[in-house]
């Protein structure tokens, strides 16, 4: 059905085709319309769904690990300050091996309190063993939501999966959106290990050194996993619904000399400044970063690359850039660009482009 | 003791310390349950006594999950396993620590949803799993190894907190009377809603007494009405048979905190600040049972 609807609208939409049994949410800035639009989908009868209406984004998550336990698929949302408290139940859902679905609207770390879109909220919790994924469109964000409950679910993978989406960059602009029925895209959910009073067993037990890495390990292989779960379920998605994603999304790659990667809105921005800079005579591409976890296989050889990063690690720098400099031997220049919401045009794309310093890092409305 | 099952659900391979309450209480409550139970159990000594993977000394599904989470989890529990039409008990087993502070949170929200379960705290009055320090369940003037001259403050009223909440069904208990423990458990269970049992479990290492009194220091907590057993059934409070009979006439408070090496530099205003605490609890929970308040 093709509809006009915001990014929020579209990932509850993608909620109420995936039809989880239970979904717990807290709310928060920009988040809030993805959890009163559910709400709404379940009050009105058109969402089977249980909605607890948790104290906290702590217990968003407690809750959604107590769900999935029993071996039904849960989701949430949040954003910001609600993922960041919600961290050490981050840690738990994937330790407990929990394929909970979760929106994240990226906004950014207060003081200041500042409601706006940045990375650094997701970014942060990049170690925790969660697959991430960053959407640059409201149909994406709807596509991307529904296929993170087929890849969490999938039995190579059996992790949480984190669907990205800028806060008020996309959160709250219309787009149209052409929701789809799922059908079998998204099979029953089978949790081998759901609890099960007829088989008594202890979960999370205290586990000694001699096998706590074993199951640490077996994140780790299930994560090596997901990278091809990932491409089949794009695959097939495509295959069913006429849209295809890859890992990342390319744009005037093939033959460009200098090629741009950032991650969600900005991403798609920096395809206008593509075709800008190709006017000038500059042979710029696009590889906009869908996936961060699992970390993709990127072709980077022979180019200059232009990296925006909407996040920081302090003391250290930007933390795409540098996930990029520890894999590939490239020319990177660093630009630190749209944090706390800040205005980036295509224009200023393709200005830190034309004035790259390969080496260097710059950040954009600081440096001279 | 004729009509509680035969059936174990706790083996006797735990790892819990010698006199230990706690796990006694904790077999008489899945005994009460049955196996159509589900434990959730955050950081507390009971996160320890279950045993070190991949064995198990509990013969029920036991899910551990973070300090602070342990009611939020059961609400997602609870709500799914409804959901799906199974009436599966889902009980969670927290410490004081994990109840009175950093669970209490959760605690709330869980009750303020009206969530379906039984949350139980078995109070030993410190976080003992880590070694004995200061909670907010410790009693005035309890050395503990972060309050080593004794706790400054009074113990927080947990069962005014959760009163609050007007939950259906609210009970106290003692590890030393495991019978009206079992009987609390069965009739918390047969009720629909959030339910709360508060145990108060007195533990040897960390109240410094002799394992083999752990029994007696429950039976004296009670006997000096330092402890009172009611349970509190839709709002209608009843107070149980051993507290009946105490309050009518209390011993000495001194007859048990004489007893324990946690009290042993209490001094005499704290024993009177006590004394009064209890003189005015028994009182409160006495005008309550004859519906005066």
């Amino acid at each position: 059905m093709l509809t006009i609807a915001t990014g929020n609208k579209a990932v509850a939409d993608a909620v109420k085709d995936a039809v989880p049994a239970v979904v717990a949410a807290y709310p928060i800035t920009p988040q809030t319309e993805i959890v009163e639009q559910i709400a709404n989908y379940v009050a009105s009868g058109q969402l089977a769904s249980k909605y607890i209406p948790v104290e906290s984004e702590h217990s968003a998550m407690a809750a959604c690990i107590g769900a999935s336990a029993t071996g039904v698929r849960a989701f949430t949302a949040t954003s910001s300050h609600g993922l960041v408290y919600m961290c050490e139940m981050l840690h738990w859902a994937v330790g407990a091996r929990l394929p909970i679905v979760m929106a994240n609207a990226n906004r950014a770390l207060g003081p200041g309190w500042n409601i706006w879109a940045e990375h650094t909220d997701s970014l942060s919790m990049r170690d925790t063993g969660w697959l991430q994924v960053y959407v640059g469109s409201v149909q994406e964000a709807y596509d991307a939501t529904l296929m993170a409950f087929r890849i969490a679910e999938h039995a190579d993978v059996l992790l949480p999966v984190m669907v990205n989406l800028d806060g008020f960059a996309l959160t709250h602009i219309t787009q149209s959106l052409e929701t789809v029925d799922p059908g079998d895209f998204i099979p029953p959910m089978k949790l081998p290990h759901a609890i099960d009073t007829g088989r008594p067993a202890g979960y999370g037990t205290l586990t000694a050194p001699g096998d706590y890495y074993r199951f640490r390990w077996d994140i780790e292989r299930s994560m090596r996993n997901a990278a091809s779960v990932i491409e089949a379920t794009q695959d097939e998605f495509g295959k069913r619904f006429g849209r295809t994603y890859g890992m990342t999304e390319e744009y005037r790659c093939a033959d460009a000399e200098v090629v741009v990667v950032a991650m969600g809105t900005l991403g798609k921005e920096v395809e206008i400044a593509v075709d800008i800079l190709r006017g000038q005579g500059v042979k710029a591409g696009s590889m906009r970063l869908r996936w961060f976890r699992p970390f993709p296989d990127l072709d980077l050889a022979g180019k200059e690359v232009v990296v925006i990063d909407r996040d920081y690690s302090f003391g250290f720098g930007g933390i795409v850039a540098h996930a990029i400099a520890s894999k590939y031997d490239v020319p990177i220049f660093s630009v630190i660009a749209g944090l706390g919401g800040q205005e980036v045009t295509y224009d200023d794309i393709a200005g830190f482009v034309r004035d790259r310093r390969p080496g260097d890092e710059y950040w954009f409305g600081v440096d001279a | 003791m004729a009509n509680i099952p035969k059936e174990e659900y706790i083996f006797k391979t735990t790892s819990a310390c010698a006199g230990c309450s706690s796990s006694l209480c904790l077999r008489h409550i899945l005994k009460a349950a049955g196996p159509d139970s589900v434990l959730v159990v955050p950081a507390c000594c009971t996160s320890v006594i279950q045993g070190i993977y991949p064995n198990t000394a509990f013969n029920i599904p036991v899910y551990n999950v973070a300090f602070a989470a342990a009611a939020a989890v059961a609400s997602g529990m609870s709500t799914a396993l409804r959901a799906a039409g199974r009436k599966t008990n889902v009980i969670c087993y927290a410490g004081d620590g994990g109840t009175v502070d950093i669970g209490i949170q959760a605690l709330s929200g869980a009750f303020e949803r009206g969530t379906d379960f039984l949350y139980i705290c078995y109070d030993n009055e410190a976080y003992s799993n880590t070694g004995m320090q200061r909670s907010g369940g410790t009693p005035l003037g309890a050395a503990t190894t972060t309050t080593p001259g004794g706790k400054t403050e009074g113990k927080k009223d947990l069962d005014l907190i959760v009163e609050a909440h007007d939950p259906p069904y609210m009970a106290t208990a003692c590890s030393a009377y495991p019978l009206d423990l079992y009987k609390k458990v069965q009739k918390a269970l047969s009720i629909e809603g959030p339910k709360f049992i508060h145990i108060l479990a007195p533990c040897p290492p960390g109240w410094r007494y002799p394992a083999d009194k752990t029994v007696e220091m429950g039976k004296l907590a009670v006997r000096t009405g330092m402890w009172i057993l009611y349970e509190r059934e839709h709002g209608q409070l009843t107070i149980s048979g051993p507290s009946k009979n105490a309050m009518r006439k209390p011993l000495p408070i001194e007859e048990y905190i004489g007893k324990q090496g946690r009290f042993k530099n209490i001094d005499p205003r704290s024993i009177a600040i006590l004394r009064q605490q209890v003189e005015h609890h028994m009182a409160r929970i006495a005008r309550e049972a004859e519906g005066i308040c």
